[in-house]
């Protein structure tokens, strides 16, 4: 018999199995958090080129497991407990086959330990790439292998819950926005997986000896399938958590359903094809697949992130209106609780993810301005602008908000948590921009010396390159400081915080369920259809400040586009 | 009586949008989401890379 628990703050239910997975998984992403923002300053402090820390060989494995730690298991570890969350507590449906999730968590965490393993050996330091011939040792590609198995897992059993709760009627109509954005995170993370087999299968088997032979484009082609696309579960995932903490913190709801959900079957439809903009400098391919795959494709998953950026903040305005807030076009949004660290998280990733990361992944999509910054730090630029302040960040405010509602323990030093995400957004927000301008002056990426040291043919970069990566590595030990605070904050609030629930121990923080008392049999009420928007129907604009704020964007993106389409023609030297 | 009654509430069941069906239906979504860069990433580009002539 299925068990649930109803929080007494929230009134969601969590089915005991889910509630134990959803927590041991964001356990186990906050520890990858933690080695990974450790590494992250290791090489911010390296290619500061005043600092220049580590040595060479130091660099390129930090880098390795900075980059892996980060963008994979970090990742998706959080985005497993997300779609527990998202499938069980949202759905109020006991988790299918309970047992097949721990298969999950264990797969993915002997695989994520094997491949640091392998990586801290010192043998494998082939950045997350791993392009061959470059070959790292077997266990490196057997344990992202495992950990993708894992991840597969935790996707079956995702759909599997969502059978259950269709079979079980625990939902009344549609599925809720916030689980239909996780459909859309599952189903990328499916061709993700997929993209990943196909490749590190026989890569592996290269690395022992079995296949004698890996083409390297072929390699590149399909491994960016995995590669890219596992940043596209982040978008799809952290929209999601932006719908979530509208809801929770303004009580707003979308303000139309069917526009968002359409928003969604954009990414479906188009979303993974941007790995292509990894190979638009590549000779293998045409540029009508290029072209396809990026510049049409892409953008009208841009389109897509667009409306989402749109309607979040919208749905907002129009919940905040309604609560008395409507003098002038931004009293909705300077009335925020941005003291709360669930609000400001989500929307500073919201400004960032569209103003940062949107704008320059445009820039990276199109073929002739992405000759520019082609391999430049500008691409690790844009993608902690995705990644660090865009998922990263969402995936904090959420944390704030299920620590006391999951974890059954009051946050500790509220006072640091209410300054945490700006002190880790500006620091990481500093370290994007000036990245940006570095990769525009055509500083590489992953590169140990600036300098060029001891090479045959030298280059000497602007000054100026080198006063940008000194800011941007200022702002990156910022964020790393914000990051510390966040585990800080709470790690802390899992062992010493005061506890809600006498039963909420030490272990409970790690995955043990509460006293059996916290638990009933009895199934939660239907979750009811979601009602209509009301008050969406007026002659005048709902959200006007919103609309303002999107031309903003809009103006912005065309300011910069232009720039960047000048700079090309200043490079030709044609004008 | 009852005929006019039932008559409304089964021409809402019936009038559910071809899109709204696609949507409530993850399977098939999962399927689409998986085909199109199948197809349009994957295979268009495998193509086009084992179609290069090998050097002589």
């Amino acid at each position: 018999m299925a068990q649930f628990r109803t929080c007494p703050d929230t009134g969601l239910y969590f089915h005991k199995s889910a509630e134990s997975l959803i927590k041991a998984n964001a356990v186990a992403a906050a520890v990858a958090l933690l080695v990974a923002g450790v590494l992250g300053l290791l090489v911010v402090l390296t290619r500061w080129q005043a600092v220049h820390l580590l040595p060479a060989d130091q660099f390129y494995m930090a880098l390795t497991a900075h980059g892996i730690d980060a963008l994979i298991f970090w990742i998706i570890f959080f985005e497993m407990a997300v779609l527990y969350v998202a499938s069980s507590v949202l759905l109020r449906s006991r988790l299918a086959t309970p047992f097949w999730g721990w298969v999950q968590f264990v797969l993915m965490l002997v695989g994520a330990i094997m491949t640091n393993w392998a990586i801290f050996q010192g043998n494998s330091s082939v950045m997350m790439t791993s392009y061959a011939p470059m070959q790292a040792a077997p266990h490196f590609y057997l344990g992202l292998i495992l950990f993708a198995v894992g991840a597969l897992i935790g996707c079956f059993v995702f759909f599997g819950t969502l059978v259950v709760a269709k079979q079980e009627k625990t939902y009344d109509g549609s599925i809720p926005l916030v689980t239909f954005g996780a459909v859309t995170a599952a189903i990328i993370a499916v061709f993700t997986i997929a993209s990943g087999a196909i490749i590190l299968v026989p890569t592996f088997f290269w690395s022992i000896g079995y296949i004698s032979h890996i083409d390297a484009e072929m390699y590149r082609i399909v491994w960016w399938g995995m590669g890219h696309s596992s940043q596209q579960i982040n978008v799809a995932a952290h929209v999601a958590i932006w719908y979530l903490i509208a809801g929770l913190v303004f009580g707003a709801r979308p303000m139309s359903e069917k526009v968002s959900r359409s928003a969604y079957l954009l990414y479906i439809l188009f979303l993974q094809l941007a790995c292509a903009h990894h190979i638009l400098v590549d000779p293998g391919v045409s540029a009508e697949w290029k072209v396809f795959n990026t510049s049409y494709a892409m953008y009208l998953a841009v389109l897509a992130s667009m409306i989402h950026g749109l309607t979040v903040p919208g749905s907002i305005e129009v919940a905040q209106r309604a609560k008395g807030f409507n003098n002038g076009l931004f009293e909705w949004l300077r009335k925020a609780p941005w003291d709360n660290p669930v609000f400001s998280s989500m929307f500073i990733s919201l400004v960032t993810f569209g103003f940062l990361g949107g704008i320059t992944g445009v820039v990276m999509g199109t073929e002739q301005i992405n000759l520019i910054i082609h391999n430049t730090i500008y691409v690790p630029a844009h993608f902690h602008a995705t990644v660090v302040t865009g998922t990263t960040m969402a995936f904090m405010g959420v944390t704030f908000f299920l620590i006391p509602v999951l974890f059954r323990r009051q946050m500790i030093l509220p006072g640091l948590a209410k300054l945490q995400p700006y002190i880790f957004g500006g620091g990481m927000t500093i370290l994007i921009l000036f990245m940006l301008g570095a990769g525009t002056l055509g500083v590489s990426r992953r590169h140990w010396d600036m300098d060029f040291t001891g090479a045959a043919l030298g280059f000497d970069y602007p000054g100026m390159a080198y006063t940008l990566m000194g800011i941007g590595a200022f702002g990156g030990v910022i964020g790393v400081v914000g990051g510390a605070a966040f585990l800080l904050i709470t790690v802390g609030s899992l062992l010493f915080g005061k506890k809600l629930e006498p039963s909420a121990g030490l272990l409970q923080s790690f995955g043990v369920p509460l006293a059996a008392s916290c638990y009933t049999d009895e199934r939660p009420a239907i979750l009811p259809r979601a009602a209509a928007a009301e008050g969406h129907h007026g002659s005048s604009f709902e959200a006007p400040g919103t609309f303002v704020l999107a031309l903003v964007l809009l103006v912005t993106f065309v300011v910069y586009y232009f720039i960047n389409w000048k700079y090309l023609a200043s490079v030709w030297q044609l004008s | 009586m009852k005929e006019t009654s039932d008559k409304p509430e089964k021409d809402q069941e019936e009038k559910i949008p071809a899109m709204q069906t696609l949507i409530d239906n993850p399977f098939l979504l999962l399927f689409i989401g998986v085909a199109m860069p199948t197809v349009f990433y994957l295979i268009w580009g495998i193509m086009e890379i084992v179609t290069i002539p090998v050097a002589p």
